[in-house]
């Protein structure tokens, strides 16, 4: 890492596993519920997520020492509202199909407590360079859960990944269908996202005991 | 030890100059990019009016449309009339496609008489007849255009939502769901009966195009009655133009 130094590095590998924001801080559940019902949402999310707490960390971090306490939230609501909408008229002028695709999640971004969390954690009290580095990194831990979750939740409930029918066609009787597989459709139902989540958080402290709490 | 940010008149004016600031920001971007988005708006239309006749540039699985830059060229050659019906009058008006059928909806419950776009299209020397419609699903508004043919059998169809759950109701706009459609009668016995999303039809590949139904998809319902519901409602206010078509 000639780039970063190893304070730096820290804060873009933490999230990724001991500090991850969905399985560690809890943070970001109800979006994970949502959307990963299938896996091209969960990735525009993670994307959309991703420039949002980079950007918005920056500017939080570059007013941290004007913003007055009393109303820090409030600013803070502003600033993720006003990317959000940003990004949402851009992307209507120039990437019109794919506002469609976001056009539920547009919302939903602004009510992610990741976002809160690492401005009022993290962007109030260091400056832009860490912050915009934690944001990233954050967005980045999120994503990654959200990939797990949607991929697996498509795969099992629908038997397609990114629309492409993987396992054959349900219908038509074709690929593994005709051994008699069905979809579980239980998988496309918001509770399976849930237990997905608590099976990663078993996996991952079954395997690094530090983070296992009495 | 009382900071300078801690001041009420700090605190009032700080979130003065920020509502100035977001507010003008967000202006700025809104007219900006207003007649852009207008523009991709009015394209999209036409684009969903062609899909449901069946021009469009689907492959085997995904629905496509005909490009945003051929667009204008290829609705003028398929789409050879657009008509507004408002009770028993029709007229011609090249520009119906710009009704916004939200806001007849809101006007025709104040009483005002609905005005009904419909549009003919011609392809391969068969003539459908594409009609919007609009309605609710779960969390918001859900809308489509249903081609149909003199006899009201359905030709093709697009269905599209604004805020419906990814993965489940939002999947009224994939293949495997608008293709159910085609074919299938929205007549039963000479009566309007429109097409009900059916979770015990026991018909899942859509073999049987008269019963009025179609197969649901698991986990939407209340999207599937919402698109029930606006077919049933919407369409039948053509029914008595199909009549004409008859009589004529």
């Amino acid at each position: 890492m000639g780039l970063l130094s190893k304070k730096d590095a820290a804060l873009i590998t933490d999230p990724f596993a001991d500090n991850n924001p969905i399985t560690i801080q809890v943070l970001g559940i109800c979006s994970a519920l949502a959307i990963t019902a299938e896996l091209k949402a969960s990735i525009v999310m993670a994307v959309s997520v991703l420039f949002v707490l980079g950007a918005g960390n920056v500017v939080i971090s570059l007013m941290r020492n004007i913003i007055p306490s009393k109303i820090r939230i409030i600013v803070q609501l502003i600033v993720v509202a006003t990317l959000v909408i940003i990004v949402d008229q851009v992307l209507k002028a120039f990437a019109y199909e794919l506002s469609k695709t976001l056009g539920a999640f547009i919302g939903l971004i602004i009510t992610n407590c990741i976002i809160m969390g690492r401005f009022e954690a993290f962007a109030l009290a260091n400056g832009p360079w860490r912050s915009f580095l934690d944001g990233i990194g954050n967005a980045l831990g999120y994503g990654v859960i959200l990939i797990i979750v949607g991929f697996f939740r498509e795969l099992l409930g629908s038997g397609t990944l990114l629309g492409f029918k993987v396992l054959g066609d349900p219908i038509e009787k074709t690929g593994l269908y005709a051994f008699g597989y069905e979809n579980n459709g239980f998988m496309l139902l918001a509770p399976m996202a849930l237990i997905f989540v608590g099976i990663i958080i078993w996996i991952q402290r079954s395997r690094n005991v530090a983070l296992i709490e009495d | 030890m009382s900071k300078r940010t801690d001041s009420n008149l700090y605190t009032v004016l700080f979130a003065a100059g920020m509502v100035l600031v977001v507010g003008a920001l967000l202006a700025f971007f809104a007219s900006a990019l207003k007649p852009t988005i207008n523009e991709n708006k009015r394209i999209e239309k036409q684009q969903n009016i062609l899909y449901a006749m069946g021009v469009n540039e689907n492959d085997e699985t995904s629905a496509i449309f005909v490009s945003k830059d051929k667009v204008a060229d290829v609705f003028a050659k398929y789409i050879t009339k657009q008509l507004v019906i408002q009770g028993s009058k029709v007229t011609e008006d090249a520009k119906a496609y710009l009704i916004d059928v939200k806001k007849e909806q809101t006007s025709a419950k104040e009483g005002n008489e609905r005005r009904l776009p419909l549009f003919v299209g011609e392809k391969d020397g068969k003539t459908f007849y594409i009609a919007p419609i609009r309605g609710k699903g779960l969390w918001d508004a859900i809308w489509g255009y249903v081609a149909m043919d003199a006899d009201m059998i359905v030709q093709g169809a697009y269905f599209d939502h604004k805020g419906e759950t990814a993965g489940l109701g939002a999947n009224i706009k994939q293949r495997f769901f608008m293709d159910d459609f085609i074919g299938e009668h929205l007549m039963k016995d000479g009566s309007f009966k429109g097409i009900t999303i059916s979770k015990s039809n026991n018909d899942p590949k859509n073999e049987d195009k008269t019963d009025n139904e179609v197969d649901a998809i698991a986990g939407a319902t209340i999207t599937g009655d919402g698109v029930s519901a606006m077919i049933k409602s919407e369409l039948k206010k053509y029914v008595s133009f199909f009549n004409t078509l008859k009589t004529n």
